[in-house]
């Protein structure tokens, strides 16, 4: 199912808008994830695809050729993930997962076989007649998953649906995750604030900021290039080189860089794992701080630019706090963004 | 020294009780005694209860049918009136729920006194049971509504609903699945409050009643004015097994209610 969104917008009462009028369209199958920090209007946007938040006038929302925009959320057919699962605690898994299927009014025996899919799908099986209370957070979260995509959903929605759990667990789902919603087949929209779910997740990602899209593309490409300072410095932490352009490159407070000759105006950024130690290296640099993480150092360095960068340093032993160290960056992982 | 403040408490704490309970049982003996100013040597007999029984069966089954009905409209407005309350916390809220208070801090006479200017005039609706009905329910509604209101507010209501919604549930699906299951524990603990109370409510009654229409309360006065003390003892008795188990299943409930709050 195709989404379509065209001149969608939302002002909550008479507050500032929390999103700006945004198109947007979704291919069928295809895994947006919708990707920013708290409050830059990514769940209003969710929330306004699931009918729970009505458009300010002019939107309009098209599931494949059904304009939806003034169906309320229960005849959307749409499959939610919310983020804090909201599963019924007065009922069972099994009749957790069979509750959208009852309100389609299929036959019971119906019901009965798809439910049993959906919990082999899941791998809910040992779990299927506990009571909600009696389940941990990775497992209500695939219930949750199950109830929302049993009703064959034209499209899942799925609100930061791996915030709750710890930190541990989050990485083992997000992979789990990712598996179960390629199995599902279906069109999914995906919200979150952590850019690793999203790269993880996702076959395009859409970076906002402030009620706007900001940027929007594969993984790779807002990784490799960023259209702007924001999403370069949200996607990957980009840190930005602030130097004049003259003669020879980047004139920087411990160096010069020089530029590829496509390079542009615009400012430039490099990532930490891009700032390499190098003996013959142009660039000179104080080590302010050591920080060691098992597969690298987090070197903080000062006096490369007016503000503090961090280098990923991979070896058996790192520079010492306080000591001077040169470093190079290769040309190619530059990130040049546009004036 | 030491043995007194040992012991202290315990002696204060057995005569508080013996303050409570000597009373209520002198009165439950009286009501099974033959003779009551003959003592106890007179024997024991039920015949005052059956007594109690002949005089006042329409009183208590009139109570009885007082409390389910006051039970049932109760549960008609209450519930959805607390599912409203929680579902908009607003000023006006606030301000509509400290107007079904309102019963609570008015005395039951005046509160009779201003059924009575109202409705006193028609003379139908005065002489029927339902005038007493609409009294109680006055009276009884804000324990409903608090009770259930409780439970609401510590479930995450709105979230459990846009899940049904999303689900396909139209919002009287959502109401009878998610919301009224949700409640239960509040409406458990709502009704034995509302029939306890319906049951032992005498002030309001008073001024209500007719001759022909004397609920449990209203004929244990009447017993205790008009009637050998036996009688009025035996009624007591009877009093006390109907509304012991109701304020015991009541603590239950409450207690239960108070659980999933936490």
């Amino acid at each position: 199912m195709t989404l379509t969104l065209t001149c969608v917008a939302k002002t909550y009462g008479s507050g500032p808008r929390a999103l700006h009028p945004t198109d947007l369209r979704i291919e069928t199958g295809e895994i947006l994830s919708l990707l920013g920090p708290s409050g830059c209007g990514k769940t209003t946007l969710l929330r306004l695809i699931a009918g729970l938040e009505e458009a300010d006038p002019g939107a309009e929302i098209r599931f494949g050729d059904e304009d939806v925009t003034h169906l309320p959320v229960e005849r959307r057919h749409i499959g939610m993930v919310f983020q804090s699962y909201a599963l019924f605690p007065n009922m069972s898994v099994r009749d957790n997962i069979g509750y959208g299927l009852r309100m389609q009014r299929l036959p019971r025996a119906e019901i009965r076989s798809r439910v049993e899919e959906v919990i082999a799908l899941c791998r809910l099986e040992p779990y299927a007649d506990r009571a909600i209370t009696a389940l941990s957070g990775g497992q209500r979260q695939r219930v949750a998953l199950a109830r929302a995509f049993a009703p064959r959903p034209r499209i899942m929605l799925l609100d930061e649906p791996l915030s709750a759990l710890d930190a541990a667990l989050r990485l083992a789902l997000r992979d789990e995750l990712a598996a179960l919603l390629r199995s599902f087949g279906t069109t999914v929209i995906f919200v979150t604030h952590d850019q690793d779910e999203a790269l993880a997740i996702s076959d395009r990602v859409a970076v906002m900021e402030a009620g706007q899209i900001r940027q929007i593309g594969t993984p790779e490409e807002l990784y490799r290039a960023p259209r702007s300072p924001f999403v370069a410095e949200f996607v990957g932490h980009a840190m930005p080189l602030a130097g004049a352009r003259r003669v020879g490159g980047l004139h920087l407070a411990g160096g010069i860089l020089p530029l590829p000759a496509e390079a542009g105006p615009g400012p430039v950024y490099v990532r930490a794992e891009d700032l390499r130690l190098d003996p013959h290296g142009p660039l000179r640099a104080c080590v302010d701080s050591v920080t060691f993480l098992g597969t690298h150092y987090r070197l903080g360095l000062s006096a490369l630019t007016d503000q503090r960068l961090y280098a990923l340093h991979h070896g058996q032993s790192a520079p010492r706090v306080g000591e001077a160290v040169t470093l190079s960056i290769a040309p190619e992982a530059l990130i040049c963004l546009p004036l | 020294m030491k043995l007194l403040t040992r012991y202290m408490p315990l002696a204060v704490t057995l005569l508080a009780c013996a303050f409570l309970l000597v009373p209520t049982l002198q009165s439950v003996l009286a009501g099974i005694t033959a003779n009551y100013f003959r003592g106890l040597s007179s024997g024991l007999t039920l015949k005052w209860v059956g007594e109690v029984w002949g005089l006042y069966a329409d009183s208590i089954l009139l109570s009885i049918w007082l409390a389910l009905a006051c039970l049932a409209v109760t549960l008609l407005i209450g519930v959805p009136a607390a599912y409203a309350l929680a579902r908009a916390p607003g000023r006006l809220s606030r301000v509509l729920e400290e107007f079904i208070s309102l019963p609570l801090a008015i005395p039951g006479l005046a509160l009779a006194l201003a059924l009575l200017q109202l409705y006193g005039a028609q003379q139908g609706f005065r002489a029927h049971w339902s005038f007493i009905l609409v009294g109680h329910v006055l009276y009884t509604l804000p324990f409903m509504v608090r009770a259930v209101q409780a439970v609401l507010a510590a479930i995450d209501l709105k979230t459990l609903e846009e899940g049904a919604a999303s689900l396909g549930a139209p919002p009287w699906r959502r109401f009878v699945d998610i919301v009224v299951p949700n409640a239960l524990p509040g409406i458990l603990a709502g009704s034995l409050t509302v029939v306890t109370l319906s049951i032992g409510e005498f002030n309001l009654t008073w001024m209500l009643h007719t001759p022909l229409l004397k609920t449990l309360p209203v004929g244990l006065a009447d017993s205790y004015a008009s009637m050998r003390l036996e009688i009025a003892s035996a009624y007591t008795l009877v009093f006390f097994v109907m509304i012991v188990p109701l304020l015991m299943a009541m603590q239950w409930a409450t207690a239960r209610a108070q659980r999933i709050l936490s």
